[in-house]
């Protein structure tokens, strides 16, 4: 191997890794704040990045339905939840929230898919249609858990991520599909070509982690999920609703899923069921940041993708098994340490 | 009134019921609709629903179940097929391990299985399971010695290959090996892939760095496009090859112009209107195809229906044959059924033309498989 050939490896491995430790930081965020293990994270990813393969083709995507159906479900959720406090402005604003985004999201979709946009646009559409799956989720499936065990809510979690995945086949089909990129630029750099929409996936990865980090640290909303992490009983204490941590922290895990889809849409072929296998990567990640480091995690997805670049140069057959046996290493030192007590 | 509704209602639910019953000769169907197979299993439930509904006098049903390429599943529903509804038949499933694992079933209960995998594991070494077992896609040596001599003829010389890291990748890496060493082909580079990689970019560089003449793809569907495309990225300049795996629609879409010029061997129900007129499978496959895109759209058709369909008119020729001596629903037709079947004979389906004997359960020839290279986004079938 000499050094063009390391080089290109570790290009790719970085621009992998910049992916993975988008939904690494998606998972950590989801995990501290509502101690949901999100492997339906995939799934968001793969929806993205259908819905914008076909935006890109001029279509209308069918994740449009599904938005649609997963509103009614969350308003019919939010109506029972509530159902001993209901007043006319609670209802006003559920209805707002779960029903007229779809609808007019849909109609924004309807009146912008044969009309081909361009690039911005359909981005922009994507993220408005995938993006509150995640919240409308939240209040389906897990806000009435909220206070149930970790191994509730990973179960509860997994059956989210099979019923995803069916419905993933009935509105996007058995194939597979692949947009065009943002950009076609290549830059030469010291020997090395580097393809734009490699540069557009780093540099919206650091961007998205600058915009979370001043997020956290500066919006009032930002301190009231660090508050949640840190202690779900003392945040509701001062008054920080813990529903609606758990909503913001998964609208951000959507946003950022829907954008991970986006950006990895014109580098290969996704299919429905693809997503499971990136996410599962990123979660590797998190999983060497213990579920609560965003810069360990961030770090370790990069190391998880350049580790699958090299391991797919040297042994492709066993790149797979490779990438997922970094996580005992990190496993055993992590129990042997002892830190990790059980907390429930 | 309302008793008028409820008897009309009864009425209704018992000619349901009856209708059911009244089919005097069963098919059960386990293919994958949904799961990793499901570009297999859709177009091969859309060509069920256009096989015969009536077979020598009696009518037929077909229960068509879903095992979502999952091997468990597959051996559920076969065995739900055979004590729940007592089905004459089995056909299924889509992909090589559930098939293979059904075999066990079809031997047990004695019902003839037509598979619709491409693996030539499921009817040989011939014993007395595999006896119950048929199968209708083409075996990967046909394919592989089709893309060998292929090679010699166009002059190449060295080859790099990369194939699915799962049993359809080894499967075609045997299978290339033999009949490479044959043609005087040296494999100088051997790399995997996952239907799931977002990157290939390592196994790519390998491989342009071995610099061989051709590089043969075995993948199926539209993953195999991605090393083509990593390829050209690259600059690889010499000669593409696929398998039959990919001959469906999508993958020209997925493709683009960056799989112009690639040769894959391939069942003749794909170039159907191309063929010469004298070839009789053209007037099958072309009523076949006519009747697919009538039913689900034009340019819907894809070759892994077309297996479905085989199975359907293989069965068509039999159960006249097995009715002579047996009455449905019984061991006895189940067994004449498995005999007729196996004494197909010049029998033309949409994919060839099969000859069935008692150690081969597959009966193609050199007529089941053309060369087929893409030229502007369509295939083109070559001399």
């Amino acid at each position: 191997m000499d050094a063009d050939i390391a080089l290109i490896l570790l290009q790719d491995g970085v621009v992998n890794g910049a992916i993975y430790a988008l939904l690494a930081l998606s998972l950590v965020l989801v995990f501290a704040v509502t101690r949901v293990i999100l492997i339906p994270q995939g799934e968001i990813v793969a929806y993205g990045a259908l819905t914008y393969a076909a935006l890109d083709e001029g279509r209308l995507p069918g994740s449009v339905w599904l938005l649609g159906a997963l509103g009614v479900g969350a308003f019919l959720a939010g109506l029972f939840a509530d159902r001993r406090v209901l007043a006319r402005g609670a209802v006003l604003r559920l209805a707002l929230e779960t029903l007229a985004v779809p609808v007019a999201v849909a109609a924004l979709a309807w009146f912008a898919a044969p009309r081909k946009l361009g690039v911005a646009i359909e981005a922009l559409l994507t993220l408005a249609i995938v993006t509150p799956m995640a919240p409308y989720l939240y209040r389906l499936a897990f806000q009435p858990l909220a206070e149930a065990s970790v191994l509730t809510l990973l179960i509860a979690s997994i059956g989210v991520h099979l019923a995803l995945l069916g419905l993933g086949l009935v509105f996007f089909g058995p194939e597979g599909y692949r947009a065009q990129g943002f950009s076609d630029a290549r830059y030469a750099l010291g020997g090395v070509v580097i393809p734009g929409q490699a540069v557009w996936i780093v540099g919206t990865t650091l961007a998205l982690i600058a915009a979370l980090y001043l997020f956290f640290e500066y919006s009032l909303a930002g301190k009231a999920l660090r508050a949640t992490a840190v202690n779900r009983l003392g945040a509701r204490l001062v008054g920080i609703g813990t529903a609606l941590s758990g909503r913001i922290a998964f609208l951000l895990a959507g946003l950022i899923g829907t954008l991970s889809g986006i950006l990895i849409a014109p580098l290969t072929t996704v299919y429905y069921d693809s997503g499971f296998l990136i996410g599962l990567k990123g979660f590797v990640a998190a999983i060497i940041g213990g579920l609560v480091s965003y810069p360990v995690a961030a770090l370790a997805a990069i190391l998880v993708g350049c580790v699958e670049s090299l391991s797919s140069f040297y042994a492709s057959a066993f790149k797979e098994v490779i990438v997922f046996t970094i996580i005992i290493p990190v496993l055993l030192w992590r129990s042997l340490r002892g830190e990790a007590g059980e907390e429930e | 009134m309302r008793r008028l509704a409820i008897m009309l209602l009864a009425a209704g639910a018992l000619s349901i019921c009856a209708g059911a019953a009244w089919a005097q000769i069963k098919i059960g169907v386990t293919i994958s609709t949904t799961g990793p197979a499901a570009s297999l299993g859709v177009p091969q439930r859309n060509s069920i629903a256009l096989m015969p509904k009536e077979i020598g006098g009696q009518t037929v049903e077909y229960l068509v179940l879903d095992d979502a390429g999952d091997s468990t599943k597959a051996v559920a529903n076969a065995r739900k097929l055979i004590d729940e509804s007592n089905v004459d038949a089995l056909v299924g499933s889509s992909t090589t391990p559930a098939s293979l694992a059904m075999i066990d079933v079809a031997a047990e209960k004695q019902v003839p299985m037509i598979s619709l995998a491409a693996s030539a594991r499921l009817i040989g070494p011939m014993d007395v399971q595999r006896r119950w077992v048929f199968k209708t896609p083409q075996n990967d040596s046909l394919m592989a010695d089709a893309i060998a001599v292929h090679m010699a003829g166009a002059g190449v010389k060295t080859v790099g290959f990369i194939g699915f890291n799962d049993a359809y990748g080894d499967g075609w890496l045997n299978e290339a090996t033999r009949a490479f060493a044959v043609h005087g082909i040296k494999l100088v580079a051997t790399e995997r892939f996952a239907r799931t990689d977002t990157s290939v970019t390592g196994q790519v560089l390998k491989l342009v760095a071995a610099k061989p003449d051709a590089v043969l793809i075995a993948g199926a569907g539209t993953p195999a496009a991605l090393p083509q495309k990593a390829l050209h990225e690259r600059g690889y300049a010499g000669k593409y090859y696929q398998t039959h795996g990919i001959a469906n629609a999508d993958f020209l879409r997925v493709g683009g112009k960056d799989v112009e010029g690639t040769v894959l061997p391939v069942g003749p129900v794909l170039v159907a209107a191309q063929l010469p007129d004298d070839n009789p499978i053209k007037a099958v496959a072309l009523d076949y195809v006519r009747r697919y895109e009538a039913a689900n759209g034009v340019g819907s058709v894809a070759t892994f229906g077309a297996h479905a369909m085989d199975a359907g008119i293989i069965l068509q020729a039999a159960i006249p044959i097995a009715l002579k001596s047996a009455k449905p629903g019984t061991p006895e037709f189940r067994a004449a059924l498995r005999d007729a079947i196996e004494g197909d004979k010049e029998l033309v389906l949409t994919h060839g033309v099969s000859t069935m004997t008692p150690q081969d359960h597959n009966g193609f020839d050199q007529r089941a498989r053309v060369m087929v290279g893409i030229e502007g986004g369509a295939w083109k079938l070559l001399p």
